[in-house]
């Protein structure tokens, strides 16, 4: 079977037939995107962005109410205090995940033979499904007998009542979460390891200790993959819900206690609006906010990082 | 949107040339350490990966004591009550939320996969007007909330009548997503374009190229992201939870909320079942972790995927 193949015409700046079927073939492989796109993701933005704006509970047609939404959302002490708890959530949270993992992959980086038992073991709790690590930790973080009050009784601290106690509430879902940091520690343990070894040898001949080597070489040269997590790291713990949800909510005999309100978090209570008390415009409307805040927190992440952030090739 | 300033890909390639012989006496290797500094690394290390696993320990063993035992300190399932799980399997359809799970997870990741590679292809072989733009706007979707698109998405499963079923739990994926398109096209980028060049002189269309060359050649990744998608799904509740009523047609997360909800909370305070079915959810995991391990580290390290 013989193909003619349009040879290029010297001087000629408009598109060839060839350039012009490539074209069309393009978009043949992007259509399922491009479908998908429109359908599932700039579709339902509009229209979510629209029921903002009505009161909808589904049954009945929507309900154009102007900014009422808006209103009551700022005014409402829930959306406040879930609101303020994801914060505070993310604000302990990321931090941390940040720098234990930091810490556990600069120990792993120096284990020869063992590097990938270790790593797994690291790794594990991230591949346990999200509802039962929240069933295991209301096991463990239990006051009378959790395996974490009984560690702290070792050292001769009385624990705190950590699924009970309002205050003691939120650190508890902190410290559960940092069981599951391990994909953080292998983005560092992978970047660690393309820190050119020259750059420690240079270090060593201008006779630079262990914590100039580290400030000055190794934190440089990773400084791209701790933007990245605390950008990705950041993102996902504003949207916290699985594990949460699993432990104080979705029954009667936890929701309405206590600590449905201590432990509420932003999409915890976006999804019983919306699908609850059927609420679709007011949760439509603090979807968007949580939107617009993510947008708002990422922006100045890449602002100020744009300071500590070394790129390779770049002068400065 | 977000960029990271390592090179993508990198993270692999580079950890094969790490220095293994060659002794150089100016670089500090361990054994130039001082004794005490080398002790403490190990202790350290030890104590670091046992924290880790004292959680799967006792979540194993106290699964295998009854119930009275559940919180008994130590960490040896004694007394040994096997007949947890028996039970557990009895008073809820475990095994019907175990095949949910398998088919709803291979039909998320077949379809995350294919549509993906697909789309990827599109992105990485030709070249066409708005190209870069299209592959700005893949990108930036990944950066939307969930919460933004999850209602009228729900609108649009209910208008079709497809909630109460499992369709919602995977079609979406038919359309590609961001996140394994990022991934693909980054093989694809990898592989010679003058291959490609030669089999167009020979006569393949396409969609040849794509099926018959480039998906063949990719097959790692590939893997990846079919791994990624399949635990994505096995391990989601919020999907489950809203689409889903008919307890026939749970997967294993939703499952075992209700297990929770009526055995542990609401119940007796039987958390021996609990725990058994949090055990049955997670092993398979844990089994797939273990057969794909290396697509997993590879995943993480070169797109830098959370979870």
């Amino acid at each position: 079977m013989a193909t003619t193949v349009t040879p290029p015409v010297p001087g000629r700046r408009r598109r060839t037939p060839l350039a012009r079927r490539e074209a069309r073939w393009a978009y043949v492989f992007l259509a399922p995107w491009i479908v998908g796109f429109l359908v599932f993701t700039a579709g339902p933005m509009v229209a979510s962005l629209w029921l903002s704006f009505t009161e909808y509970d589904v049954i009945n047609a929507p309900r154009w109410t102007g900014l009422d939404n808006y209103r009551q959302l700022v005014a409402d002490p829930q959306v406040a205090r879930s609101l303020g708890n994801t914060v505070y959530y993310t604000a302990l949270h990321v931090p941390l995940v940040m720098l234990i993992s930091l810490g556990l992959a600069l120990l792993l980086k120096r284990v020869g033979r063992w590097q990938g038992f270790f790593r797994t073991v690291f790794y594990l709790p991230v591949m346990t499904p999200a509802v039962a690590v929240g069933i295991l930790f209301l096991l463990l973080l239990n006051t009378q007998d959790g395996l974490i009050n009984r560690g702290l009784a070792l050292l001769g601290i009385d624990g705190p009542s950590w699924t009970t106690d309002p205050g003691w509430v939120m650190p508890g879902i902190v410290l559960m979460s940092l069981w599951s940091l391990g994909s953080t520690v292998i983005i560092y343990l992978a970047a660690l390891q393309n820190v050119p070894r020259d750059l420690y040898e240079a270090a060593d001949l201008d006779g630079a200790g262990a914590w100039a080597r580290f400030r000055h070489v190794t934190l440089p040269m990773i400084s791209g993959s701790l933007f990245f997590t605390l950008i990705v790291n950041t993102i996902a713990s504003l949207q916290m819900f699985t594990e949460v949800y699993t432990m104080y909510f979705g029954n009667r005999q936890t929701q309405g206690s206590f600590n449905s309100d201590a432990a509420s978090f932003y999409v915890i209570h976006l999804f019983q609006e919306a699908f609850q008390f059927l609420h679709m415009g007011f949760a439509s409307a603090m979807a968007w906010l949580l939107f617009l805040i993510i947008l708002i927190i990422t922006a100045v992440q890449v602002k100020l990082s744009n300071r500590f952030v070394y790129y390779e090739g770049e002068d400065r | 949107m977000t960029t990271t300033s390592q090179p993508v890909g990198s993270g692999i390639a580079s950890t094969a040339v790490a220095p293994v012989a060659a002794p150089r006496p100016e670089a500090r290797e361990d054994g130039r350490r001082p004794r005490w500094q080398r002790i403490l690394f190990v202790v350290a290390l030890v104590a670091a990966a046992v924290i880790f696993m004292l959680p799967f320990v006792w979540l194993v063993s106290a699964s295998l004591r009854p119930r009275e035992y559940v919180f008994a300190p130590g960490f040896l399932p004694t007394p040994f009550a096997p007949d947890n799980y028996a039970e557990a399997w009895q008073a809820m359809p475990l095994l019907t939320w175990l095949f949910n799970s398998v088919v709803v997870g291979v039909a998320a990741a077949a379809a995350a996969t294919l549509s993906s590679a697909w789309v990827a292809f599109g992105f990485a072989y030709f070249r066409f007007p708005g190209r870069n733009l299209l592959f700005g706007l893949v990108l930036a979707t990944m950066m939307l909330p969930f919460a933004v698109t999850m209602i009228p998405t729900y609108l649009i499963w209910n208008r079709l009548g497809l909630v109460d079923t499992q369709v919602p739990l995977w079609a979406g994926n038919l359309f590609g997503s961001a996140f394994y398109i990022f991934l693909l096209r980054q093989f694809f980028l990898s592989l010679p374009r003058e291959y490609f060049e030669a089999a167009r002189v020979d006569g393949a269309s396409y969609p040849q190229l794509f099926w018959k060359l480039a998906f063949p050649l990719i097959r790692p990744a590939l893997l990846v992201a079919f791994v990624f998608e399949f635990k994505a799904s096995w391990t989601d509740l919020i999907k489950p939870l809203i689409y889903l009523r008919n307890e026939q047609l749970y997967t294993l997360p939703r499952g075992l909320k209700v297990i929770l909800d009526r055995f542990g909370y609401g119940g007796e305070q039987q958390w021996e079942i609990v725990l058994a079915g949090s055990v049955i959810a997670t092993v398979p995991m844990i089994i797939l972790f273990f057969l794909a391990q290396r697509h997993f580290v590879e995943g993480i390290a070169t797109t830098g995927r959370k979870g």
